[in-house]
């Protein structure tokens, strides 16, 4: 098997294990949930997943964790004072870019 | 024949997915610069981008497929990474108006990314097809864009740039969390809860065996599961929780 060959099949497999999680639930599910907990359960979800998706991953998306603590420190700041998601985006990477430059 | 809310709503999500999608240009661009420097070829990048439309799956199986792991290893990280989503889909059926067909929820599958699910989760009205396709499209865009951008010019792009722009994916994720966690407690101690947890499985030696992905959906059960018994939302669907709540 060609290695171009062997990639696209890796990415094909890749793009079906995204989207059948994605999709499936919309396919079986469509029912409003009564329970109380399980409302409130997917109420807190996605800020249960994001954060821990985002922490302490975004220590290390950098070689020099400084920069990326200060990164950090921007980001939290700014979207404290509810700035877009492009301005936090922005400022964070340009912050780092500043900091390595020092 | 126009049909004006179709319209209006098309263009309320396309709104609420400009900024998604621009966001999206400054990661994908590094997934551009990152996988042609790996060796592989541009089309297969851009392909990569427009068929996942994914982040952390996608630089995982990424990262396998060009090491030479094998099709089963690539396909259950990268699973295990996306499980996540069947719990951001099912929060999303509740909030999906009544009349929306199946053929639409399937495409809504292909679009719900974390940051789509943010946005559309947290919509005060209930979320329309229409909505979803007009939410879905410039991040879908600008996914495949940026990753474009970034495989074909990355190479002239100074590294400390590319290296800088690591960070927008998180940055993005904390400007999506940061003001609800400001208005309620009990957000603030979802996402305190979640981190911790995230942080024990990864630095306490014994729990070493648990993957990222595994340690997320862990981290997600407890935090959220630990919230849902102490401050149960109200009643009234979607109702943002009160201020100083429960917690």
């Amino acid at each position: 098997m060609s290695l171009t060959l062997r990639y696209f099949i890796a990415v094909i497999i890749m793009a079906l294990v995204t989207y059948i999680p994605r999709a499936l639930p919309f396919a079986v599910f469509s029912k409003q949930i009564k329970s109380r907990f399980i409302k409130s359960f997917l109420f807190y979800v996605p800020y249960a997943v994001l954060a821990s998706l985002t922490f302490p991953a975004i220590f290390y998306c950098t070689d020099n964790m400084i920069a990326a603590v200060v990164g950090t420190v921007v980001a939290l700041v700014l979207a404290y004072f509810e700035q877009s998601l492009v301005v936090v985006a922005a400022c964070a990477v340009l912050s780092i870019f500043l900091v390595n430059l020092l | 024949m126009y049909d004006f809310t179709k319209k209006s709503e098309f263009a309320d999500g396309v709104k609420k997915g400009i900024p998604i999608g621009v966001g999206y240009l400054a990661v994908s661009f590094t997934f551009g610069i990152w996988a042609v420097e790996s060796g592989l070829p541009i089309w297969m990048v851009i392909f990569i981008s427009l068929s996942n439309l994914t982040s952390a799956g996608q630089f995982a199986g990424t990262g396998l497929m060009v090491a030479g792991a094998s099709f089963f290893e690539i396909g259950l990280s990268v699973f295990v990474i996306n499980i996540r989503y069947m719990l951001m889909s099912l929060a999303l059926t509740q909030k999906l108006s009544k009349n929306t067909r199946l053929g639409q929820k399937l495409i809504f599958g292909y679009g719900v990314t974390d940051e789509v699910f943010a946005i559309a989760s947290t919509r005060e009205r209930e979320v329309t097809a229409h909505y979803m396709y007009g939410l879905m499209s410039t991040p879908i865009l600008g996914w495949t864009l940026g990753t474009a951008l970034g495989a074909v010019t990355g190479s002239i792009l100074p590294d400390r740039l590319a290296d800088a722009m690591g960070i927008a994916l998180y940055a993005m994720f904390i400007a999506i969390i940061i003001p609800p966690a400001k208005k309620s407690r009990a957000i603030l101690f979802a996402v305190l809860i979640s981190i911790l947890v995230t942080c024990i499985l990864k630095y306490v030696p014994v729990f070493s065996f648990v993957t990222d992905g595994f340690a997320m959906i862990i981290a997600t059960f407890v935090g959220a599961g630990i919230m849902a018994w102490l401050a149960p939302v109200e009643d009234k669907e979607a109702a943002p929780v009160k201020e100083g709540g429960a917690a």
